[in-house]
């Protein structure tokens, strides 16, 4: 019996003699309720093959804590977290190549730079539905992956604001703080510093009440790359995210959250206030 | 591309992460492998048709360029991989860390196919199956490699001496 047959794991006919796969498969937790009794059965009357399950279980306890560290580790800003292609259209643009070579990802800005000064921040009233393209969809991206994040939504908390806005401002190359939106109903939660395009990119979270997150993107790579300093809110929309953004003072700012649009307009309405101040 | 879609492949960065630092237990060397991981990732996404099975799909591009990478090296001797001082990764406390270099150094001394089992395994949380698919080899050949690494780890941190040589002897 000490060297069974590593065969299928998922040889599960009730009563089947118990093999070694099995005894990985437990410690693996990817046995039926059924078989695992039986194999808790097994063991109890086996003191040595239940010495080499416990040892199999450590091994696996003292790897996660060997690696699960790296979890927590800021992701380096050299990762790609777009399609390559999409990278090169805004290089192109940045370059002032040809309209005609601009994806369809970066059609905001050609927009943007047309209808800018018409339409202002001042009037506050947002653009109609655009399909999410530049800043604004990697704010989406990054508000789907980080918001639902139960365990590390962000890297620094908002106990440590003073340490956040310190690191930020550092890496960002000037100062980055995070809008107070407690008096329309919203507290943060913390921050994270993500890989743009060519550059850092900061997220801050926020949640209500009823903890429902929004998260606000802000990047020095928007206003480049829209040849302009300044554009109207815009208003955009990719399955559950909602998404308002607009460019002021060489900064691109997105607000992303699963909420409305009317709602997500009044946060943007009030962080624009905060900053203009 | 859908944003879902793409933030189902960002997400998976962090377990790429600690994938890739099991597997090489260098910061930089495990950081150019989750890079050429996620550059590959995008430029294949549009072709890839099985939806819902990102994370497992992303684990086989690694596994697929982790071998590149290991028969272009192979000038280096294999025996040395493991000598020299990892880099640890951080916040271990004092009183594990020891524990874990010794683990650590075993872990790279595993041959790497059954490293690779045993992380996806026994880390990254795969069942056999999808472990198998990433690996591309049959199940049961999981299993083995399975039981071997647990053995071998077995017996390197219990002090015995396992011959460097023996499954090539066989």
């Amino acid at each position: 019996m000490t060297f069974m047959d590593p065969v299928k794991p998922t040889a599960t006919t009730a009563g089947a003699p118990i093999t070694e796969a099995d005894l990985h498969a437990y410690v693996d937790r990817q046995l039926t309720p059924a078989r695992r009794a039986e194999v808790e059965q097994f063991l109890s009357t086996r003191s040595d093959e239940r010495q080499r399950v416990n040892d199999w279980q450590r091994q696996n306890e003292m790897l996660r804590r060997l690696l699960d560290p790296v979890l927590e580790e800021p992701l380096p800003l050299r990762l790609p977290l777009r399609p390559a292609a999409t990278v090169a259209a805004w290089r192109g643009l940045a370059a002032g190549v040809a309209i005609a070579v601009i994806s369809a990802s970066s059609a905001w800005f050609v927009r943007g730079s047309i209808d800018g000064d018409t339409a202002r921040l001042a009037s506050m009233s947002p653009a109609s539905t655009t399909e999410l393209g530049g800043f604004a969809r990697r704010a989406a991206v990054a508000h789907v992956v980080f918001s639902p994040d139960v365990r590390r939504p962000v890297e620094v908390g908002a106990d440590q604001e003073q340490q956040l806005v310190a690191w930020l401002s550092k890496r960002l190359g000037t100062e980055v703080k995070p809008p107070n939106l407690t008096q329309i109903g919203y507290e943060l939660i913390g921050g994270r510093l993500l890989p743009g395009g060519s550059g850092p990119v900061a997220q801050f979270m926020y949640h209500d009440a009823t903890g429902q997150r929004l998260t606000l993107y802000v990047t020095r790579e928007a206003p480049k790359l829209a040849g302009q300093p300044e554009t109207a809110f815009r208003f955009g929309q990719d399955g559950p995210v909602n998404v308002f953004y607009w460019v002021d003072k060489n900064f691109g700012y997105a607000i992303s959250g699963g909420a409305d649009r009317q709602e997500l307009l009044r946060v943007s309405q009030e962080v624009y206030r905060q900053l203009v101040r | 591309m859908r944003v879902q879609d793409e933030a189902e492949i960002v997400a998976c960065i962090p377990s790429l992460r600690r994938y890739a630092r099991g597997l090489t237990s260098q910061r930089d060397r495990a950081d150019d492998l989750v890079q050429d991981t996620l550059e590959r990732a995008w430029r294949k996404f549009s072709m890839w048709q099985q939806r819902g099975a990102v994370r497992a799909w992303m684990f086989g591009i690694m596994h697929n360029l982790f071998i590149d990478l290991v028969r272009s090296q192979r000038s280096t001797p294999e025996d040395s991989a493991g000598d020299d001082l990892p880099d640890a990764p951080a916040r271990a406390t004092q009183s594990d860390r020891l524990e874990l270099r010794d683990l650590d150094r075993a872990l790279q001394r595993l041959p790497i196919e059954q490293r690779e089992v045993l992380l996806l395994v026994g880390v990254e949380e795969l069942s056999y199956h999808d472990a198998a698919r990433v690996l591309g080899v049959p199940i049961g050949t999981v299993m083995s490699r399975l039981s071997r690494a647990r053995e071998r780890l077995r017996a390197e941190l219990e002090g015995r001496t396992v011959p460097a040589r023996m499954q090539r002897v066989k």
